[in-house]
C-alpha cells in the first residue's frame, strides 16, 4: 500500500469549553472520493477548516503526503496542494468570473506560476466545470448552480492534489445535483485529484463516493462503504432519524451502478 | 452685475474642482488601506506632513532638483507607510478595531510632537512663487492646476495597478473576503505590505502637490486629515469611487460656499452637508447595506 495522501490522527478542536471535533482519525488514499456526512453542527466544516489551515487544531496531527501541516498558514497549505470550496459560495463580486479564477491560479501556485500559466489553469478549470472563459463576464450573471461551479473552478485553478469539496447541493434541482456529482467524478478521473466531499443529501453522495465517514457531535461514529454505513444502526439512529428508510433505499439504488 | 457674479461663481466652481483633485488622491489612499487592512489610519495626514517636510528640506534648503526631491519624498513616505503597518498595525491586527484606531490616533500625536521638537512650530515653505493663470477674467493658481493634473494621473496609475495586475486584483479581492483569498494561496501579509506602501506613496504624492500651495508646519495635517476622513465616510468608507465623487462634492461646496464671505463658511457649509447626508445615507453615497 502506498502512503495515504492525507492522514488525520486524533484531531481535536475546542472552542472554549465546547468540543467541536473530538478525537477524529482517518486516512484517505490517493485517487479516492470519500464522503464526509453528518447532521448540522457535527464538525464537518470544522474539520475542513483545520485541514485547509483556516483553524488551528487544538490537538492531533494532520499529515499531507507524509508531512505535518496542522496549524500551517492557509496560503502555505494551498501551495502544498489542498484546495477547498465553500458550502455557501464566496465569489469576489468586484472581479469577473475569469478574474476570480485567474487570481486563484496565479497565487495558488506559490508565485512559481507565470501569468500565462495562471491563465491556462483558469481556462482549464472553467472548462472543466462548464463556465464561460470569456473576459469580463460578471459574477451577477451566475445562478446558484453557476456560483457552486465557480467555487470549484477557483479551487481547481490552484492546482490541488486534494480537493475539500464543501458542496451541499441543497439549493439545486435533481439534474443539477447529478451534474455536480458527475463533475466530481470527472475531476478525479481527468485531473487525478483526490476528493473529500461534505454533503447533507445522502442519495447523490452515496452514488459517487468510494467510502463514507459519518460524524456526530464532533466524533466519527461510522466509516465504510456506502451500503455498510447506510445499514449501520448508529448512523440510522443519530443521523438518518425518521427518514432512515428513504436514505437506505436511495443508498441501495445508488450503489448499484 | 449679474455677469460679474457668474464669473465669480464659475471661478469658485473651477477652483473647487481643482482643490478636489488632491483631496480625492488622499481619500483614495485612506480608502485603499481601510478597504484592505480594515483599519482607518487616523494619522494619514501626518504622513503628508512628513512628506511636506521632506520636500521642504530637500528642495527648499538643500536645493535638490524639485522632481528628484518629489521622487524621494514619495519613496520615503511610502516606506513610512510600510513602517506604520509593520510596527503599529500588524502586531495588533487581531485586537478590537477600536484599539487599532486608537493606536493610529496615538501615532498622530507622536508625529505632530516629534515634528514640533525637530522643526519647531515655524511655518515654512519652498519659497516658490508659481504664476497665477488668468483666463477670461478668472484667476487660477498654477500650483493648483498642476496639483489637479498630477493627482488625476496618480489616481489613474493606482486604478491601472488595481485592475491590470494580479497583486492589484488580489488587493481588490482581499478587501471583500480575506479568508477566501488566503485559501486561494494569497499571502495576506504581502498584500498588506503592498497596500501600505501604495497608501503611503499616495500620501507622499499629495505632500509634493500640497507643499506647492501651503506652508508646512507640525499641525498642517489638521487641514487635510479630518476633511479626508469625512470624504471617505461620505463616499462610503472603503469605497474608492464613492470617495472620488465625495471629494469633488465637498471641495465644490467649500469653494462655492466660501464665495460670499470667508472661506471658513465654505467649510461650515460642507460639514453641515456632511451631517445632513449622514442622516439621509448613513452608509455613504455609494456605500451598500
Amino acid at each position: 500500500m502506498s502512503e495515504p495522501i492525507i492522514a488525520v490522527e486524533s484531531l481535536v478542536k475546542r472552542f472554549g469549553g465546547f468540543t467541536a471535533v473530538n478525537n477524529v482519525s482517518f486516512k484517505v488514499d490517493e485517487g479516492e472520493i470519500v464522503g464526509l456526512i453528518g447532521p448540522n453542527g457535527s464538525g464537518k466544516s470544522t474539520i475542513f477548516n483545520m485541514l485547509s489551515g483556516a483553524l488551528k487544531p487544538t490537538e492531533g496531527s494532520v499529515k499531507f503526503k507524509g508531512a505535518e501541516i496542522g496549524g500551517k498558514l492557509p496560503n502555505k497549505i494551498c501551495h502544498l496542494g489542498i484546495g477547498r470550496t465553500f458550502q455557501i459560495p464566496r465569489p469576489i463580486h468586484r472581479l469577473s468570473i475569469l478574474e476570480n479564477v485567474v487570481v486563484a491560479g496565479y497565487f495558488g501556485q506559490d508565485g512559481i506560476g507565470s501569468r500565462e500559466q495562471a491563465f491556462d489553469a483558469a481556462k482549464t478549470s472553467l472548462e472543466m466545470v462548464g463556465l464561460p472563459t470569456d473576459h469580463g463576464v460578471a459574477i451577477s450573471t451566475l445562478g446558484a448552480a453557476g456560483l457552486k461551479k465557480l467555487e470549484l473552478a477557483r479551487a481547481l485553478a490552484t492546482g490541488p492534489k486534494l480537493l475539500l469539496a464543501d458542496e451541499s447541493l441543497g439549493g439545486l434541482d435533481n439534474s443539477e445535483m447529478d451534474q455536480a456529482a458527475d463533475m466530481l467524478k470527472r475531476i478525479r478521473s481527468e485531473m487525478g485529484i483526490t476528493i473529500i466531499w461534505v454533503e447533507h443529501i445522502m442519495g447523490v453522495l452515496m452514488r459517487v463516493v468510494d467510502r463514507v465517514m459519518v460524524l456526530d457531535h464532533g466524533e466519527k461514529i461510522s466509516e465504510g462503504l456506502p451500503t455498510e454505513v447506510a445499514h449501520d444502526p448508529k448512523v440510522i439512529e443519530v443521523y438518518l432519524g425518521s427518514d432512515s428508510e428513504d436514505a437506505q433505499a436511495s443508498a441501495e439504488s445508488g450503489s448499484g451502478n | 452685475m449679474d455677469e460679474i457674479f457668474d464669473i465669480f461663481l464659475l471661478e469658485a466652481l473651477i477652483n473647487g474642482i481643482l482643490f478636489g483633485g488632491v483631496l480625492a488622491l488622499l481619500s483614495l489612499g485612506l480608502n485603499l488601506i481601510f478597504g484592505v487592512v480594515d483599519v482607518v489610519w487616523i494619522c494619514y495626514a501626518e504622513l503628508v506632513m512628513f512628506g511636506m517636510y521632506t520636500m521642504y528640506w530637500l528642495a527648499g534648503v538643500y536645493d535638490v532638483p524639485i522632481l528628484l526631491a518629489a521622487v524621494a519624498a514619495i519613496g520615503l513616505v511610502a516606506i513610512l507607510g510600510l513602517l506604520v503597518h509593520v510596527l503599529i498595525i500588524a502586531p495588533i491586527l487581531g485586537s478590537p478595531p477600536i484599539n487599532q484606531l486608537l493606536a493610529t490616533g496615538g501615532l498622530l500625536f507622536f508625529l505632530q510632537s516629534a515634528a514640533t521638537l525637530m522643526f519647531s512650530i515655524e511655518f515654512r515653505n519652498l519659497g516658490l512663487r508659481l504664476p497665477i493663470l488668468e483666463f477670461n477674467e478668472m484667476y487660477f493658481s498654477y500650483a493648483r492646476l498642476l496639483a489637479f493634473g498630477v493627482a488625476l494621473v496618480g489616481m489613474a496609475a493606482v486604478y491601472l495597478f488595481l485592475t491590470r495586475t494580479y497583486i492589484g486584483a488580489a488587493i481588490r479581492a482581499i478587501s471583500q473576503d480575506r479568508e477566501v483569498m488566503v485559501l486561494m494561496g494569497v499571502d495576506s501579509k504581502k498584500v498588506y505590505w503592498v497596500t501600505a506602501l501604495v497608501g503611503g506613496g499616495l500620501a507622499g504624492l499629495a505632500a509634493c502637490l500640497l507643499v506647492l500651495q501651503y506652508d508646512v508646519h507640525p499641525f498642517v495635517g489638521i487641514s487635510f486629515g479630518p476633511i479626508t476622513f469625512i470624504i471617505c465616510v461620505l463616499g462610503g468608507l472603503g469605497n474608492m469611487i464613492g470617495g472620488f465623487v465625495a471629494a469633488f462634492i465637498l471641495s465644490i461646496i467649500i469653494s462655492v460656499g466660501g464665495l460670499y464671505s470667508e472661506m471658513e463658511w465654505g467649510y461650515v457649509l460642507a460639514f453641515v452637508f456632511f451631517i445632513v447626508m449622514m442622516f439621509i445615507r448613513p452608509q455613504g453615497l455609494l456605500g451598500k447595506k
